[in-house]
């Protein structure tokens, strides 16, 4: 006898398992195909059915029964061909005939296991709910006692400083005819600091990024360094450099990444005698907020020629970045010494910090590194941080939140009275929900010196469909539908650089003005607000304390 | 908005005068409160220049324990003054109003002029500690040849209060602030000028930028470095730590809480050392609308306004005496008969100083080399 489950499909999926489901109207539909050819994963194909009509003609019924075959879209229910609810589909139909429909019943994460691999995936946290950030409200308000400023006709200077500061007390200045001058004999060391604006651009690696995605950035950085005036920088992640960037004067917009797999920097170290252009500054990635402990991964898929020329490695290659720095044996020495190395490489001409993930330990590590005279900052990196690849676990449930992080690490300066000498950069989940400026700035006020924002710049630059619901996030499959994250010509060739260019610019241009529309009600212009928590509340009393800001309701 | 009237003269005279000021500008405060600062005393004072006066105001209670504390330190009173207290109506007067006059312990006699800074600072301190939490005790100021007195109430009632016309007290730099009182509680310890071991300053405005500057100030790890009743005490201990914990030049001290941009700094010849300021100082960068008015040790007045300049103040006078006022008809007030046309009205980048004498007005600017 036929077993019972193959004929009534007892061990397949139901659309109802999947976590987009797709509405198809065939009255709509005129069969053109492309939503199916554009598909990234194969979710819909077009089939051919039997229909069995049972129509009537006359005044008298007379139910007649015909059989015509017809042309349906048809969604897939298979795990491995899952709907991500990307929308490609609906972007190149003619006539609106489908489109995904997001099913909050799925049991996605029961079934995305198959062949014991857990689930990968790019983006970030899965959490749409409101985070922290969004719950800060601005409520120190300058009114009749402390008139508001004008955010459109008064000066602002909404810069910060990246670099670790001298202590007043430690400035090798002497006094020569009443002037402070300084004193270059004392054979002081003074770090070196660089102004910038306070959002800076994550790290977004060649590779993990396709080659007109990270040229638009780059042109976007330069034309606002050198055109509007706001002195954006952008970190390189860790894949190198485009060869022409490091021999260009443009470098000087860029922090350069080193991460533990230490991909293009023979390329970058062989290019120093040539440049012309310090790079901005030297992150060293300890850790990253998407996947805390976890490596790098660039598939194989996304490992074409000029990657693997960038990265000076074979091409169709997998390259793993290990959990941690191979040479990493304690704090004290062995990332002392990096930052030294790599300070030393530019001959202490160039900041160098390093970046962990977000992690309740960050305080044991900002300590450490206030004692480093030669650490120029700490980027903290909290559990809503983006990647192009990680494990869906690692993504949803590892890492910390970085409001309360990056407050306690600021309190604990300001303990010691080193809360400007050690710049904090606080980066993962700022603009999860668009308020780029007004969470930046609440990051500002609770201490960060400065905040770093990856996936967001990907949503407002080129238009990434990658969102909370699990949305696309296809990163790592090297499929990216928008062009963004993939190595594939036939893919990328669908993203103008240009227009990328041309967004980061009207991003970073309104979030100017909006940071301005933010502190001038707060009186606040000739300096950032770094610190300045009595402008803060939220409506949550255990929130509240754990910041120590004021509540408001 | 607070009203502030400094005069500095070769002459001794009255703080009727600088309370006098202050009743022109009436509009402006509401009589909440009156601070007032005297340095350089004459009378009584004239031969107790060397020994520190402590100021204050304590209950009954607290008059025992200051004393005790005090003896206990090894204090020796020299000399109090008491003022001629007049009851008016709508001042309620509290126990005791004392500017007290101590020679220093012996073990501190041949100690340098720091460390008896610091002993003065330090027991100022001891004292508000012990009577702030019943308001027994208030402490003002407990330094040489400076007297300060606070009350809440109407400037001019506080004078006939505090007997201001009867008494011989006069002195060569006197501050008054009459207070409008905004967004704190009506509170002694908030009432400007505030005093820090010879600096002294007083403010009208907002300091938007009060929280990271007070963490900063109260980080940098100095007993004195506390209160902050007032988000105008910061502007005070700004200038002591510039000018004595870190001994920089007066006038850097607007560079500090006004930096100027890279692009200014570029103009000036000390540039270098500007920029390291700037970034060291970062916090210190004050914002919102405020005039200060201050005084150093030596003597020197000055006054200085926000970035952008929302608090206006004038400077003017004759030579031998110069009024610096919140308000210009606080200054017609205190010295009618001068040139008006040489009123100086102190510009965004400006720092105007009168040193000791009142022999003249300089401005300095910041963009000047």
């Amino acid at each position: 006898m036929e077993p019972a489950t193959e004929l009534d499909h007892n061990h397949q999926l139901s659309l109802r398992e999947l976590p987009y489901i797709i509405r198809w109207r065939e009255d709509r539909c005129k069969r053109c195909g492309r939503c199916t050819a554009v598909c990234p994963v194969k979710a819909i194909e077009s089939a051919v059915k039997v229909q069995r009509i049972v129509y009537s003609e006359g005044f008298v019924p007379t139910p007649t029964v015909t059989r015509k075959i017809v042309h349906v879209i048809e969604q897939i229910a298979d795990m491995g061909r899952y709907c991500t609810g990307c929308g490609t589909c609906t972007l190149v139909c003619p006539n609106e005939a489908i489109e995904p429909e997001f099913n909050p019943h799925n049991k996605f994460l029961h079934f995305k296991n198959r062949g014991g691999e857990g689930y990968k995936r790019g983006g970030r946290r899965n959490d749409p709910s409101i985070s922290t950030l969004d719950r800060l409200k601005f409520t120190r308000i300058s009114m009749l006692t402390d008139p508001a400023l004008d955010a459109g006709r008064h000066e602002f200077r909404v810069r910060t400083l990246l670099g670790r500061i001298l202590p007043p007390e430690e400035l090798p200045l002497k006094r020569i005819n009443g002037k402070l001058m300084v004193d270059k004999e004392s054979g002081k060391f003074i770090p070196p600091v660089r102004e910038i604006f306070p959002i800076m651009i994550g790290s977004m690696s060649v590779g993990a990024l396709s080659p007109p995605m990270w040229e638009g950035l780059a042109m976007g950085v330069a034309y606002l360094n050198e055109v509007e005036g706001l002195p954006v920088v952008m970190c390189t992640g860790e894949g190198g450099v485009p060869p022409r960037l490091l021999k260009s004067r443009y470098l000087k917009y860029f922090i350069l990444q080193i991460a533990s797999g230490y991909f293009g920097w023979d390329e970058i170290v062989h290019a120093i005698p040539e440049m012309v252009e310090d790079p901005a500054a030297i992150e060293i990635k300890y850790g990253q907020g998407a996947k805390p402990g976890d490596g790098g991964l660039l598939m194989a898929q996304k490992v074409l020629k000029l990657i693997a020329s960038i990265r000076g490695v074979p091409q169709f290659v997998d390259l793993a970045s290990p959990p941690t720095h191979q040479t990493k044996y304690s704090i004290e020495e062995a990332v002392a010494k990096m930052i030294q190395s790599m300070s030393m490489t530019w001959g202490f001409r160039v900041p160098v910090y390093p970046k962990i993930s977000g992690t309740k330990t960050a305080r044991a590590v900002l300590n450490n590194l206030a004692r480093n005279p030669y650490a120029a900052a700490l980027s903290i990196d909290g559990e809503d941080g983006g990647t192009g690849a990680a494990y869906n676990v690692s993504l949803d449930k590892m890492g910390h939140p970085i409001a309360s992080n990056i407050r306690e690490c600021y309190l604990d300066l300001v303990r010691q009275g080193k809360q400007n000498e050690l710049p904090l950069i606080a980066a993962g989940g700022i603009a999860k929900k668009g308020n780029l400026a007004a969470n930046a700035a609440a990051l500002i006020m609770l201490g960060a010196s400065a905040v770093s924002v990856g996936k967001y710049i990907m949503q407002a630059t080129a238009n990434c469909f990658g969102d909370e619901y699990n949305r696309c996030n296809l990163c790592n499959t090297g499929k990216c539908p928008r062009g963004i994250t993939t190595q594939d010509p036939k893919l990328y060739r669908r993203l103008d650089s240009d227009k990328v260019a041309e967004r980061l610019v009207e991003v970073f241009k309104t979030a100017n003005v909006e940071l301005k529309k933010i502190f001038a009600p707060m009186g606040r212009s000739t300096e950032l607000p770094i610190g300045m928590s009595d402008g803060l509340s939220v409506d949550d009393k255990a929130i509240s304390e754990r910041l120590e800001i004021s509540y408001a309701c | 908005m607070c009203r502030l009237a400094a005069i500095t003269s070769k002459e001794y005279f009255s703080p009727l005068e600088n309370i006098l000021a202050l009743e022109t500008m009436k509009e402006g405060h509401d009589g909440s409160g009156l601070g007032l600062t005297l340095k350089d005393l004459d009378g009584e004072f004239q031969d107790l220049k060397g020994y520190p006066i402590l100021s204050g105001i304590c209950s009954k209670n607290g008059a025992k324990t200051l004393d005790e504390l005090m003896d206990k330190a090894g204090f020796k009173l020299v000399h109090v003054w008491i003022p001629k207290i007049k009851h008016v109506k709508g001042v309620i007067p509290r126990d005791h109003y004392f500017a007290r006059v101590y020679d220093y312990p012996r073990s501190y006699r041949d100690k340098s002029k720091r460390e008896k800074e610091d002993l003065l600072m330090n027991t100022r301190l001891s004292l508000r500690k012990i009577g702030e939490p019943d308001e027994s005790i208030f402490a003002f100021s407990f330094y040489p040849d400076v007297i300060t007195l606070k009350e809440v109430g109407d400037p001019l009632q506080l004078a006939e209060f505090f007997g201001l016309d009867q008494v011989d007290l006069r002195a060569r730099i006197i501050f008054a602030q009459g207070r409008q009182n905004t967004n704190y509680a009506i509170y002694l310890y908030a009432c400007h000028p505030f005093f820090i071991q010879g600096y002294c300053s007083m403010t009208n405005g907002e300091n938007t930028a009060f929280v990271p500057i007070r963490e900063f100030l109260m980080s940098r790890k100095f007993p004195g470095y506390i209160g902050y009743n007032s988000d105008s005490e910061v502007f005070t201990h700004i200038l002591h730590y510039t000018v004595r914990q870190l001994e920089l030049p007066l006038t850097y001290y607007k560079d500090v809480i006004t930096p100027l941009k890279e692009s200014e700094i570029e103009s000036r010849e000390d540039r270098e050392s500007l920029k390291l300021l700037k970034q060291s100082l970062r916090p210190l960068c004050i914002d919102g609308p405020n005039v200060v008015i201050g005084f150093t040790p030596e003597g020197t007045c000055f006054m200085v306004h926000d970035s952008k300049k929302l608090r206006p103040g004038v400077v003017g006078g004759v030579k031998g005496k110069f009024a610096l006022m919140s308000e210009e008809c606080g200054l017609d007030n205190a010295i009618p008969k001068r040139d008006k046309s040489k009123d100086i009205f102190p510009m965004k980048y400006d720092m105007v100083m009168v040193q000791p004498g009142a022999e003249e007005v300089q401005v300095w600017s910041q963009l000047q080399n």
